[in-house]
């Protein structure tokens, strides 16, 4: 298949078996430099194993994905692939609670990863001026020495995304980011979104309808393993068969936005 | 990590540990040459659970095989000693079993430099291997613990079982002389003290850089989330290793001190009891700070000897007792109730008498949000 110029990632044909049960058959995906997409679907959809798969956690049994339009990384390791430029945040938080959000941070920041690297490594000026960039933006500035496990529910999100944001990777992938979040969480977290996707190519994975509808964007809708439906969230909405499967089951409960 | 802002908190604790280093420095001065060559046993112990501490407190990784590593110094150190002790000719116990010259894995250990180093090195290597096959094919946890188990096993059948080679069940004795110097006098011993406090000291700067640097941070993200360090793009599996690595060398060279006190080694002192003896200093003491796995080892040690001379029939139930205070009360050990942290400070008392115990406390919302 021939690339499309400003392709990041390109997704061909994946499919995922978990013990003869396909979770993704032959799913497509193509993603441009600095897009933001989100990806729906009722559940069991195979959206997060989408991620998986990208993300390298998941091994596809059969398909491609392809990063910058050259490197294949369904063979590559989950940190190799980290280091490539993609990076994951899980749908539960997890950061490391038993240290504090500013080492949270500076672990995750953008930096050699070897050993040698590691140990020898000093924090200089402009790596603090970064770190307390990050921790700003994310709105965590007066508590840099909390201990991480101490945060919020939100305040753990937004921890999470600002280390992915201090990896630096071209494509971000996020899971469900406003999940369990009050409705001035999810607002906080939208603006981060916003802010984000300015600069990178970003794939949430989200139910909240609300929410997705505050971002002019493309939205991919995905049933039973397999791409059912791909354009503006107009499109998606007029379509008959996504309301089949998914928002006319869902319409009703999505009216007034759902937090929980 | 940032030496600019020493701050009087720090210079207090930089204080207390000088006042710790002069105290042990001086205590040939105090202790009767008997007791001073126990206390230089205990600090030998004190650095294997230095290492021990790295890889369980700071990595998460329970090793129930440092036996194993501090056995391998110590044979190492005591073969040297065996043949500087033979003089030349084939030691007393290969004869017994019928063996007429030296075999060729014992040349070596003829060069004090050369014993030494593979004291170190033995330890590091078998660590690296069995870190290699372990960690890389995501072994862990339990089943880590399980497989240090069994190296414990083998090490030990192989060691009773190739008595021509090893000394069996009766180890390796029978010592006389150190590069010349005979390891009875009081002046030998006082000396290999003063060596035992260095090294300790010396382990315990590299472990407080070790875990101080980014380094240190990593594996202690390890410990928290080995997955999400993945997704980071670190390769936890060279963190671990190496870490398992060091820790194993150090506790090689606790071995070879630790036989130059005691003038024995055998296959029961490295077998699984205390292997899983060391780890119970480390959680006694606090695993996860350096200075508690130190006063750990020697405390229990020292608590060992006291109540094994004071109570001969019941002093082992006088250290059950203390190990299950310990674990019941003192979670994070003997350093934990100096860890003066407000939020921390009461969480022992029952909870009628932490008082205000509660605002002090405004940092722990855990689990109040549903997750997800």
């Amino acid at each position: 298949m021939a690339n499309k110029g400003a392709a990041i990632l390109e997704c061909e044909d994946v499919t995922v078996e978990f013990d003869g049960f396909k979770a993704v058959q032959g799913m497509n995906l193509q993603l441009q430099k600095g897009e933001l997409r989100f990806l729906i679907g009722p559940n069991g959809a195979g959206k997060t194993t989408m991620l998986d798969v990208i993300c390298g956690k998941v091994r596809p049994s059969a398909g491609s994905v392809t990063f910058g339009g050259k490197v294949d990384i369904t063979r590559k390791h989950e940190h190799q692939i980290a280091e490539l430029g993609i990076g994951r945040k899980f749908q539960a938080p997890s950061i490391f609670k038993d240290m504090t959000v500013m080492e949270n941070l500076e672990i995750a920041m953008r930096q050699k990863r070897s050993v040698m690297a590691t140990l020898f490594a000093r924090m200089n000026s402009e790596d603090e001026g970064r770190l307390n960039g990050q921790l700003s933006m994310i709105g965590l500035s007066s508590k840099g020495s909390w201990r991480a496990g101490g945060l919020s529910h939100g305040e753990k999100q937004w921890l999470e995304i600002g280390m992915m944001l201090m990896q630096e990777p071209e494509v971000l992938l996020l899971d469900e980011p406003v999940a369990g979040m009050t409705d001035k969480e999810t607002d906080k977290t939208g603006e981060l979104l916003h802010e984000i996707a300015r600069a990178r190519s970003v794939v949430v994975v989200e139910h909240d309808m609300e929410f997705v509808r505050n971002f002019a964007s493309k939205v991919t809708v995905m049933h039973e393993g397999k791409l059912l439906k791909e354009g503006s969230m107009e499109e998606v909405q007029g379509d008959d068969r996504v309301a089949e499967v998914y928002l006319g089951r869902r319409r009703e409960e999505h009216a007034s936005r759902s937090t929980a | 990590m940032q030496l600019t802002r020493i701050t009087g908190n720090r210079l207090w604790i930089l204080g207390a540990y000088l006042v710790a280093a002069a105290a042990l420095f001086s205590a040939p001065l105090v202790f009767s040459d008997f007791r001073l060559n126990l206390l230089a046993k205990f600090l030998a112990f004190a650095i294997v659970a230095l290492g021990l501490d790295l890889i369980w407190g700071y990595t998460g990784i329970l090793s129930l095989g440092h036996g194993i590593f501090f056995g391998l110094g110590a044979y190492a150190m005591a073969m040297y000693l065996k043949l500087e002790a033979s003089g030349g000719k084939l030691p007393d116990f290969m004869g017994w079993s019928g063996l007429k010259e030296l075999p060729l894995f014992w040349m070596p250990f003829e060069n004090f430099g050369a014993a030494v180093a593979l004291g170190i090195l033995i330890p590091a290597l078998l660590a690296l291997g069995l870190g290699y096959f372990t960690f890389r094919n995501r072994i862990r946890g339990v089943y880590f613990t399980i497989l240090t188990q069994a190296l414990v096993i083998i090490t030990t059948t192989l060691l009773v079982g190739q008595q021509a080679f090893t000394g069996g069940t009766n180890g390796v004795t029978g010592y006389s002389t150190l590069l010349g110097y005979s390891l009875a006098s009081p002046e030998t011993k006082r000396v290999l003290y003063w060596v035992t406090v260095a090294v300790l000291i010396g382990i315990f700067i590299l472990c407080r850089y070790l875990t101080g640097s980014r380094f240190g941070k990593v594996l202690r993200a390890i410990r928290d989330g080995e997955n999400r360090v993945r997704f980071i793009g670190y390769n936890p599996a060279v963190y671990q290793m190496v870490i398992f690595t060091v820790s194993a060398a150090i506790a090689g060279i606790a071995g070879m001190l630790f036989v130059l006190h005691v003038g024995i080694i055998s296959p029961s002192m490295l077998g699984i009891v205390p292997s899983i003896e060391m780890v119970l200093w480390v959680a006694i003491g606090g695993r996860g700070t350096l200075i508690g796995a130190a006063l750990g080892a020697i405390l229990m040690n020292w608590a060992k000897s006291e109540f094994s001379t004071a109570y001969p029939e019941g002093w082992l139930f006088f250290m059950g007792a203390m190990f299950v205070i310990a674990v019941v009360f003192l979670p994070k050990g003997v350093a934990g109730l100096f860890q003066w942290r407000g939020k921390d400070r009461k969480k022992w008392l029952p909870a009628w008498a932490r008082g205000s115990g509660g605002k002090l406390r405004t940092g722990e919302k855990e689990g109040s949000v549903p997750q997800g």
